[in-house]
């Protein structure tokens, strides 16, 4: 039984952390169509910020749920007015240019803290289910999750800003007509994007040992989960994060975290071969 | 004086020209020690400071009047973590700069990149890092532990101290297998069993549900030789899940680039592990390596077992090119052969005739607050696994790494 339990926590864990690595991309790509392959980066900038904060003697949470989001959120900002907006609509030039701009914020990284490790210790204890220890932190990512899908619903659908978003990606000609910017609609988009991967980077930074190159761990499964979710942002990173979420902790279970990675690449590959349009393509049409 | 390109031409090839001399005129009498490591890149926190043990073991042999009266010229290049500048560079020393012998080599794919370049153009070669063992080959010298004499020490030790189930997490490339192979061979040999064994790739961080499986196995010990900054997370979910206390830890890897240090002593505290060196070994000699480093670089903070490992590397090297009194491959071999030792900040390093390999100390060590406790010291460990497979006396063609077999 307490095995089950377990199971639930860690399998629940896996679709907290993909929604988590995730939500800052399905912003960017799925609605202002930026492939940012500087996204793993912005996560490891996130990461990078909290440590620091934390070793200058901020409490850890602040850290994690303010500075971070607010560093690489204006990292963001700059990126954006430097590079991205000469590029909106040109898919293929974002992407080499955010390629570059991964391989800069790599260098960046390694000059500022050096090539090694770094980390923090995890801010919340382990504790017992039944016979079983469990990271006391995964419970804090999974809420984190939980309560980011629930702002981003809110935002976009109970708030005039996120109307006036929704309907810029959707004809932002007609948004110019009825007297927004597109372009600062797409610049607070962004942001709004940055600060979300960065905030990922510094949830997970406890977790994990820190290096410049650790955004590459991410981007992978991210693009993979936004790509397979479909158009709709939020429905889509629930359906797709809960499905890969499963198949991967279960294989892990069952076999080993190299099957269990494996996996998630073949359903991955099997559910874009049997819905191309993403899971939210042909389910859950016209949710947000 | 105008600028003009006639100028300019004949004022960079005067500039050049003068850059090249005194490189031959200390060419001529000067010994070419050649150095390729990793210095910059992702495995620059292991290149760096052997780097600079490799620096200040000749600034020292050269303070004491050099080798054969000559002063020993370093010749080092920077391979940037790229395994394809392994094959460009050592090509280089061995056929431009001519250089009497080579050190170098991090991972075991680097030095299998080089050593047949080495042995080609026949040129003295010593790989001083910790690695999977069974290389046999006569133009090599390896003062890096191997599994046999770290695993040896390591799992009685951890047994002794939890029990007889064990559960082996590796990395999963060959220094994991073939380690964790080891593992399985002394675990049975003392009496116990391994219940589970997972591999990792290098790039996987998230240890969640390895560590629901280990309790649901219920084992007394883990060993992890894992390899990395992602693995590193592995030892930071442990402790985080509260698991630390519940069941011990061992490691073959953790502590080799000082990743020991980057664990606050809550996660790393009671980590048991085995090596040939530890910052916290007080020997008279380690106390005067520790002052004769933070002399020349400041701080001794950075020195790590395969920084120590190059400086014994360098010595060994040096010793045998006084005993030979000669340069030439053929005696400095000779005299490595007859059984050679020095005593260097790590207790006494001896040459194994039959593999090339050295016999060393070994060291059981806890992780206490970011250092290395010295529990017990086992003297003169040989390469026992690698002499299985290799006998250089019988067969000096040999030219093959063995994958050994239990």
């Amino acid at each position: 039984m307490d095995l089950y339990v377990v199971v639930l926590v860690e399998v629940l864990y896996g679709v907290a952390s993909l929604i988590l690595i995730s939500a800052g991309l399905s912003i960017v790509f799925g609605m202002i169509k930026v492939i940012n392959l500087a996204h793993g980066e912005f996560m490891m900038i996130g990461g990078y910020a909290t440590i620091t904060a934390v070793n200058l003697g901020m409490n850890v949470f602040v850290a994690m749920l303010v500075i971070a989001p607010a560093v690489v959120g204006l990292v963001g900002l700059v990126v954006e007015r430097l590079v991205i907006r000469h590029l909106y609509g040109r898919l293929v030039d974002t992407m080499l240019a955010t390629w570059g701009l991964s391989l800069f914020f790599i260098g960046l990284a390694t000059m500022i803290f050096g090539n090694t490790t770094t980390g923090i210790s995890t801010p919340i204890p382990g504790f017992a289910i039944g016979d079983y220890q469990v990271n006391g932190y995964n419970f804090f990512i999974i809420v984190v999750a939980a309560l980011l899908l629930v702002a981003m619903l809110s935002v976009l659908k109970g708030t005039r800003a996120g109307l006036v978003a929704r309907g810029t990606m959707q004809g932002p000609d007609m948004a110019a007509a009825l007297g927004y910017s597109p372009d600062r609609i797409y610049m607070a988009t962004f942001f709004c994007g940055s600060a979300l991967s960065g905030l990922a980077g510094a949830i997970l930074a406890p977790l994990v040992g820190l290096v410049p190159t650790s955004g590459g761990a991410y981007i992978a499964k991210a693009f993979i989960t936004v790509i397979a979710g479909g158009p709709s942002l939020v429905a889509g990173l629930l359906s797709s994060a809960s499905l890969f979420g499963v198949v991967h902790q279960a294989f892990t279970f069952a076999t080993s975290p190299v099957i269990g990675e494996v996996a998630l690449l073949v359903a991955a590959v099997v559910l874009l071969r049997i819905l191309p349009q993403g899971v939210t393509g042909t389910f859950f049409k016209g949710k947000t | 004086m105008s600028l003009n390109r006639r100028n300019i031409l004949t004022g960079a090839a005067a500039a050049a020209s003068v850059g090249m001399l005194p490189r031959v005129a200390m060419g001529a009498d000067s010994v070419k020690l050649g150095s390729i490591l990793d210095t910059s890149g992702i495995f620059d926190a292991y290149g760096t400071p052997m780097d600079m043990a490799m620096r200040l073991a000749v600034n020292e042999i050269n303070a004491a009047g050099g080798l054969l009266g000559r002063q020993v010229e370093v010749v080092a290049y920077d391979t940037q973590s790229d395994m394809a500048l392994y094959t460009q560079y050592g090509q280089r020393l061995t056929r431009q700069d001519q250089v009497d012998v080579v050190h170098g080599g991090i991972l075991s794919a680097s030095r299998e990149a080089i050593r047949q370049t080495m042995r080609k153009t026949r040129t003295l070669y010593f790989y001083n890092v910790l690695y999977e063992g069974g290389v046999c080959d006569r133009n090599i010298f390896i003062n890096g532990v191997t599994p046999a004499q770290q695993v040896e020490a390591l799992v009685p030790y951890a047994m002794g101290k939890s029990g007889k189930a064990v559960y082996i997490l590796a990395a999963d490339y060959n220094y994991g297998q073939i380690t964790a192979r080891w593992i399985q061979k002394f675990v049975a040999d003392n009496g116990g069993h391994a219940v589970g064994v997972d591999f990792f790739p290098l790039d996987v961080s998230d240890f969640g549900s390895t560590i629901a499986k280990i309790q649901t196995v219920g084992p007394d010990l883990v060993i992890a030789p894992l390899v990395g900054g992602a693995h590193l997370s592995f030892f930071r979910q442990w402790a985080a899940a509260g698991m630390k206390d519940r069941i011990p830890l061992a490691s073959t890897t953790m502590g080799v680039g000082n990743e020991h240090k980057v664990l606050t002593p809550e996660e790393g505290n009671g980590i048991m592990v085995a090596y040939n060196y530890s910052q916290e070994l007080d020997t008279p000699a380690n106390n005067a390596f520790k002052e004769r480093w933070s002399a020349a670089y400041g701080d001794s903070s950075l020195i790590h077992e395969i920084a120590v490992s190059n400086y014994q590397g360098v010595m060994t090297w040096a010793e045998a090119v006084r005993q030979a009194g000669s340069l030439d491959r053929e005696a400095v071999i000779a005299s490595l052969e007859a059984g050679l030792s020095i005593d260097g900040p790590a207790g006494t390093v001896t040459v194994d005739p039959k593999t090339h390999h050295a016999v060393l100390d070994v060291h059981i060590m806890e992780i206490e607050d970011q250092g290395m406790r010295v529990i017990e010291t086992l003297p003169q460990r040989q390469p026992i696994d690698t002499q299985a497979v290799c006998d250089l006396q019988a067969n000096p063609d040999d030219n093959t790494q063995y994958e050994i077999q239990i």
